[in-house]
């Protein structure tokens, strides 16, 4: 039901609880419009905004190599929300602000174990998991939290384009390699993509920020 | 009385054109350092950062004040032909690639200009004729 729909049918409920009340004489004129108020406010309240589920489907299970050469799957992540990217380690036009603003996040949910990160390289031929590893030492990353993802070029374009619809586009003739977008991506714990945000302008990572903070809320109190 | 007059007007003169000409040069710097912040924002910032403050050990920082004055004359270099080497700033060896980008003298003047006056820096004016030398210099 939707918010005004819902509002109606209350305040259609309570006009006639009303009248029947003013029959009963136990509520007088002034009192009508005070408690109706109060009434219609706190139904008002009681609206929570939900973020959106997209996509049609799930993230799709995978099986990449991470930053320590070690397996990673669906399963690394569960019971996590985690925030995804597409990017390259030599990539030097929105992925070092993309990552500025991934690690300003990462930095402030350091101690929450419910929220992870993954970072897919799209630049399968030079960076290999020690790649990885040497680029997110250089970052300031260590440990788990935070999984640097090496896979086939199929594996990664497909998962990309069908689970995170990301465009990621391989080109010859650019100076940059790759064509991507500089999406930061927001996953649920039942992998349901919930929001799709520009990690390059700061009004989008700040929404993203809120967004996140909402869904651990929501999650809490499941 | 008249005579008093032309020499009024002509000391004026005189002034006026002493003051512009320093005038000019604060005009110079204000223009380098206005399309100098133009050039930062859309060719070094996602890197360097908005403060300069560059990016953990992926990017060096340009907030070393130091290292900006004793390595005043590479710059041009760095800017223009990019930068492979391994160097250390503010303690910290910095190991990435810096890309080439194929600007014009006055394009890397006016990125010097704003970079060496920012951040903390406060080095004044950068002239073409200085970029010129200065990239004669390159490795």
């Amino acid at each position: 039901m939707s918010p005004t729909i819902y509002l109606h049918s209350v305040t259609i409920q309570f006009v006639t609880l009303q009248y029947k009340l003013v029959e009963m004489k136990l509520i007088d004129n002034i009192l009508t419009p005070i408690l109706l108020t109060a009434i219609l406010l706190t139904s008002g309240c009681k609206e929570e905004k939900s973020l959106p589920i997209m996509g049609n489907a799930p993230i799709a299970d995978f099986n990449f190599l991470n930053q320590d050469s070690v397996s990673i799957t669906n399963n690394t992540f569960k019971d996590k929300i985690y925030i995804a990217d597409f990017f390259f380690t030599s990539c030097t036009s929105i992925c070092p602000i993309m990552h500025r603003n991934m690690k300003a996040i990462y930095d402030e949910y350091k101690d929450n174990t419910n929220v992870m990160f993954l970072s897919h390289t799209i630049d399968f031929k030079y960076d290999t998991p020690s790649k990885l590893k040497e680029y997110a030492q250089k970052l300031g990353v260590d440990g788990s939290k935070w999984q640097f993802a090496y896979g086939s070029k199929e594996s990664i374009y497909n998962i990309a384009e069908k689970s995170y619809l990301s465009a990621v586009i391989e080109d010859t003739s650019a100076k940059e390699s790759y064509i991507h977008q500089g999406y930061l991506l927001l996953i649920d714990k039942q992998k349901r993509m919930r929001g799709a945000y520009d990690g390059t302008k700061d009004e989008q990572v700040a929404l993203l920020k809120r967004d996140l903070q909402l869904l651990l809320t929501e999650e809490k109190k499941k | 009385m008249r005579n008093y007059l032309i020499l009024l007007v002509f000391v004026g003169i005189l002034t006026g054109t002493i003051i512009s000409c320093q005038d000019a040069n604060r005009i110079q710097y204000d223009m380098y350092y206005t399309n100098g912040r133009d050039l930062y924002i859309s060719y070094c910032q996602n890197c360097h950062g908005a403060k300069g403050e560059g990016l953990a050990a992926l990017a060096p920082p340009l907030t070393d004040t130091t290292y900006l004055k004793t390595n005043k004359t590479k710059m041009a270099c760095y800017i223009k032909n990019g930068l492979t080497d391994t160097i250390v700033v503010n303690g910290t060896r910095y190991e990435g690639k810096m890309p080439a980008e194929n600007f014009a003298n006055i394009d890397i003047a006016q990125i010097i200009v704003y970079v060496t006056n920012s951040f903390g820096n406060k080095q004044g004016n950068y002239s073409q004729e200085q970029i010129a030398a200065d990239l004669n210099n390159c490795k």
